[in-house]
Order: C-alpha cells, then sequence, then structure tokens
C-alpha cells in the first residue's frame, strides 16, 4: 500500500495539536469519530452489517457453508475471517491477491471473534468429526480513512448479532432444510480499540491523516467482561510499558462505550 | 509421531513440563556469523527451536521502483520450513507467515539506522528449521544478533520474549504444548536502552492485571535473551582473541 500524501506543514500541524492534547478535526485525544452501524443490508448474506467510522467505511457479510471440521477439534464448527481492502475504497488499494495489510486486518478481527469464543462453535455440528458449519465472515472496506480495525471489528459482530441460520434435521447423514430461522450463537462481544502514539502521547481511532504522521499503532480487542482477548502492535515505531498500560485502561472504557453502539440488551 | 496432550502442564511445586520455572526462559543457544555466502547471519536454539537467520545488504533494490530517496527499505521474511513441525507445512507462505513477516519487520526497523543508507534494501531472511512455540520471539531475537553481525548500524539489539498464563499461572517463553494448552500467549520484542517495546501481540484471555504482569515478566524474560545476544555477539571476537594468545604462547614456545 503506498502511503496517502500529506503535506509537510499538515503533519507538523496534526503532530502540535496533539503534542498540546488536540487534534486537526476538534476530537479530544481519546474521542472515537462519529459512528453508524446498520445491519441487515445485503439479504443473500446470512447476516450482514455496514459501520461508517467518520468517513471509514466497511463491510460485512456473513455466509455459511457445510464442511469438515479441523482434526484437532472435531466438536467444534469452524470459523474463517477474510479482509478486501476493495480498490475503489482508496486510491492506494490495488487488485490483486491479498496483501499483508489485509491479511493482518484479516488475522487481528479474527484473534478477537476466536479467542473471545464469541461464536457458540459447538453448536455448529451437524456430525461430529464429520460435519460442521464454517462460518465465513467477510469484511468488505468500502471507504478508508484510516483505523480499518476498529470499523471492521465492530461491523463484524455487527454483522454476526445480525446472522440468522436457517433450521435443519439430519436424516440418514442427509442434510434436511427445514422452514423458518433462529439466530447464529453468540456468547462474547469482542470490541476492538486503536491507538496512535505521537512521542509521549496516545490518540484513540486515528483517522487516515494521523495515521501516516503517527509513530505506532496499537490495538486492544475487550471482551463483554473487560478482558484483553487480542492484542496487535503495528508500525515502525515503538510504545514504552507505560503506555501500553495506559492503552489498556483506556481500552477498557472505550470498548465499553462502543459495544453498546451494537449490543442492544 | 504424535504428541499427547498431557494432563498437567505446571506441577504443584510449580515445576513446568520441561523442568523449568515459571519465570524461566529456555536454554538458548545463539551462535553468530555461521552462513558464508550472506553478509551477516546467526543461529538460535531455545528449547526445541532451531532457527537461522542471515541478512543481505545494504544492497541495490529489486525491483528498483521499491527504493526509498530518504533511507534504506527492509525487508523481512519468515518462513517455515515444510519440516519444521510435526504435520508437514506446505512451503508456500501462509497467512500467518506474511502477517509475522509483516509484523516482525516493523518491530526490527525501529532499531536500525536505516536513513545511512538511502535507495538501498536489507533483506532479511529468517528460516524456522524445527518449531516448539515461540519462534517469532526466538526469531526476532536471532534476526538482531545476525542484523548486528552485518555491521549494520543500530540503536539498540532487539530481544524477544513471549509470556502468557497457563493453568491459571503467569509463565514466560511459552513451548508449543503450553501455548495450545494454555490460556494466553503474549509475544514481546523490547529494546532495552529505549525502554521500548517494538512488538507486541497477544491472544487469549488476560484481565488488565495479568496483562500487566505478563509484560513485566516478557520484559524481564527479553533482557534475559539481550545478555545471550550480547554474548554470542561478543563470543565471535573474544574467541579469535583466545586463539590470538593461543598463537602468541605457541610462538613463544618455539622460541
Amino acid at each position: 500500500m503506498t502511503s496517502i500524501m500529506v503535506s509537510r506543514v499538515k503533519q507538523k500541524r496534526i503532530a502540535q495539536l496533539i503534542s498540546r492534547g488536540k487534534r486537526l478535526d476538534g476530537r479530544e485525544l481519546t474521542d472515537y469519530r462519529d459512528v453508524q452501524v446498520e445491519t441487515g443490508l445485503i439479504e443473500r448474506a446470512e447476516g450482514s452489517a455496514r459501520v461508517r467510522l467518520g468517513k471509514t467505511e466497511v463491510l460485512v457479510g456473513v455466509k455459511f457453508e457445510m464442511g469438515e471440521p479441523f482434526p484437532d477439534t472435531p466438536n467444534e464448527g469452524v470459523l474463517t475471517v477474510n479482509a478486501e481492502l476493495v480498490p475503489l475504497a482508496s486510491p492506494t488499494f490495488e487488485p490483486g491477491p491479498p496483501d499483508e495489510n489485509s491479511i493482518e486486518l484479516a488475522r487481528v478481527v479474527d484473534r478477537g471473534i476466536r479467542e473471545s469464543k464469541a461464536i457458540a462453535t459447538e453448536e455448529l455440528v451437524i456430525e461430529p468429526g464429520k460435519k460442521v458449519f464454517v462460518v465465513f465472515v467477510d469484511v468488505y472496506v468500502l471507504n478508508y480513512d484510516g483505523n480499518l480495525i476498529d470499523a471492521s471489528c465492530l461491523a463484524a459482530l455487527a454483522a454476526l448479532l445480525n446472522t440468522k441460520m436457517f433450521n435443519y434435521e439430519v436424516k440418514e447423514g442427509e442434510v434436511k432444510i427445514k422452514p423458518g430461522y433462529k439466530p447464529l450463537p453468540i456468547r462474547n462481544y469482542p470490541v476492538a480499540v486503536t491507538f496512535a502514539k505521537f512521542n509521549d502521547k496516545l490518540v484513540v481511532d486515528p483517522w487516515l491523516e494521523e495515521e501516516q504522521v503517527m509513530d505506532a499503532r496499537l490495538t486492544m480487542t475487550l471482551e463483554k467482561d473487560g478482558k484483553i482477548c487480542a492484542i496487535q502492535k503495528g508500525g515502525y515505531g515503538y510504545f514504552t510499558p507505560d503506555q501500553v498500560f495506559e492503552a489498556s485502561k483506556i481500552a477498557k472504557q472505550k470498548a465499553e462505550e462502543q459495544r453498546k453502539l451494537v449490543v442492544k440488551e | 509421531m504424535s504428541q499427547k496432550k498431557p494432563e498437567k502442564l505446571i506441577d504443584e511445586n510449580d515445576v513446568r513440563l520441561d523442568g523449568r520455572k515459571l519465570n524461566e526462559i529456555r536454554p538458548t543457544k545463539i551462535e553468530v556469523g555461521i552462513l558464508a555466502n550472506a553478509d551477516g547471519s546467526a543461529y538460535i536454539e531455545q528449547g526445541k527451536n532451531k532457527i537461522l537467520a542471515a541478512v543481505y545488504g545494504p544492497r541495490e533494490v529489486h525491483p528498483k521502483h521499491l527504493a526509498l530517496p530518504d533511507r534504506a527499505v527492509l525487508r523481512c521474511r519468515y518462513h517455515m520450513a515444510p519440516f519444521s513441525v510435526e504435520e508437514r507445512k506446505s512451503p508456500a507462505p501462509s497467512r500467518r507467515e506474511l502477517e509475522l513477516s509483516k509484523v516482525i519487520r516493523e518491530c526490527l526497523e525501529p532499531s536500525i539506522f536505516t536513513e545511512y543508507f538511502p535507495r538501498t534494501s536489507i533483506d532479511l531472511f529468517i528460516e524456522v528449521l524445527q518449531a516448539d512455540g515461540g519462534t517469532r520471539c526466538a526469531g526476532i531475537t536471532v534476526a538482531s544478533v545476525a542484523l548486528a553481525d552485518a555491521g549494520i548500524p543500530m540503536r539498540d539489539l532487539v530481544s524477544a520474549c513471549a509470556a502468557g498464563k497457563v493453568e491459571g499461572r503467569l509463565v514466560v517463553d511459552l513451548t508449543d504444548v503450553e501455548d495450545k494448552g494454555g490460556e494466553a500467549d503474549m509475544p514481546l520484542a523490547y529494546m532495552p536502552n529505549a525502554n521500548a517495546i517494538t512488538l507486541l501481540q497477544m491472544d487469549g484471555m488476560l484481565t488488565s492485571e495479568e496483562f500487566e504482569q505478563a509484560v513485566n515478566l516478557a520484559v524481564e524474560g527479553s533482557k534475559q535473551v539481550g545478555q545471550i545476544q550480547k554474548e554470542a555477539l561478543r563470543a565471535k571476537y573474544v574467541v579469535s582473541k583466545e586463539a590470538e594468545a593461543e598463537k602468541e604462547e605457541a610462538e613463544e614456545g618455539e622460541q
């Protein structure tokens, strides 16, 4: 991914403002951009959601397939997360096989869902060791304006909560679809919070131009009880241990706020 | 050959399966400068992990359009040999390997003065010959030594060590069985002089308190790894000094 050009003047301005605890777009350091969540826009998909995080826009679709379980988990369904940085989303995205950025994005989203055991995969077994449901979560980036990870995690969670499973029965090893639907069994609600580091300051939800200036990036995914279930550091800079601890405290509070946008209890 | 999952990974005396204490890293041996063709190279054995790293460069960038006008590009390939794991791994790079190549590159780049070598590339190859958990950490550790061996100016050595949670206890430097049977694994890379964490990943479940303890454990583990790295680099030259002394002695004996 070639980078977006940000003029030196603007780069300096962004960094200067942050050093004084302010941001170019007027947000506080720990503020998210405006978030909009819509679900069920793709009827063909078993579940779908679109999240707009400022101008960043991500669409997630969930599809089912029948397949074989992994040999080491014969009694669990399979989760597969894929991410596409679609060329229409940014002048820097190019068509072709997934590059390391889209692989990293998919794997961070995957880690949050998997490690928090968000999907009750043991309920997706048709025939133990032989036939299970494979849940495909496809992240489709539609407009790139920074912080794809948080937008994608939130959209993936919203899409999973929106997902309906068809009823079925097994007769002589054959799966027969019956009328009616039930929701996909979801047990946990992982939410990612991403920080950008500028010298001694941490900034939540960096937008594209901040991402171009930041030293490094840190994502923490928190599950519903506030435990950390995934972490990923990115970018060429570094964090001190104290910054990492500070991030975990802010993340806990921010994850709860974000979760409320998707999970209505 | 199949490994059975043992019933207990930590016994009642806080001793782990391989006889280690909770905060003890695996026996680690690093050798420097072992590949003749590479500009810098190193080999690490950490427990059952066996990993080679080689550095080529700074050299001309191919393809040329990747060259940067103000600094060197660092390129990194983390790769596992097909025979390095229980079930043969396809030699084609997997998604995991591509992600690890990215995070390893990002964790080593802060240590290198890339601005000294504009329009060049520094190519780093990490080959895992045998894997037993914690290969990204051992890979980073050995790669940093290989970069130093290549004479590339660096701010600091990068040392890596994982911490995690196994059967409710926080431990360092998890083996493969501990990783798979445990609750969390958190690889971390650290530059001691800048007190800088350059790689941090985690999967599993940790409370914030456990997370803080785990970071501190992993930093301590990395510092121990750092000592071994320094000794290995020193050994390359100290040995030649000793050899020289022996030679001198031999010459004196002749006279």
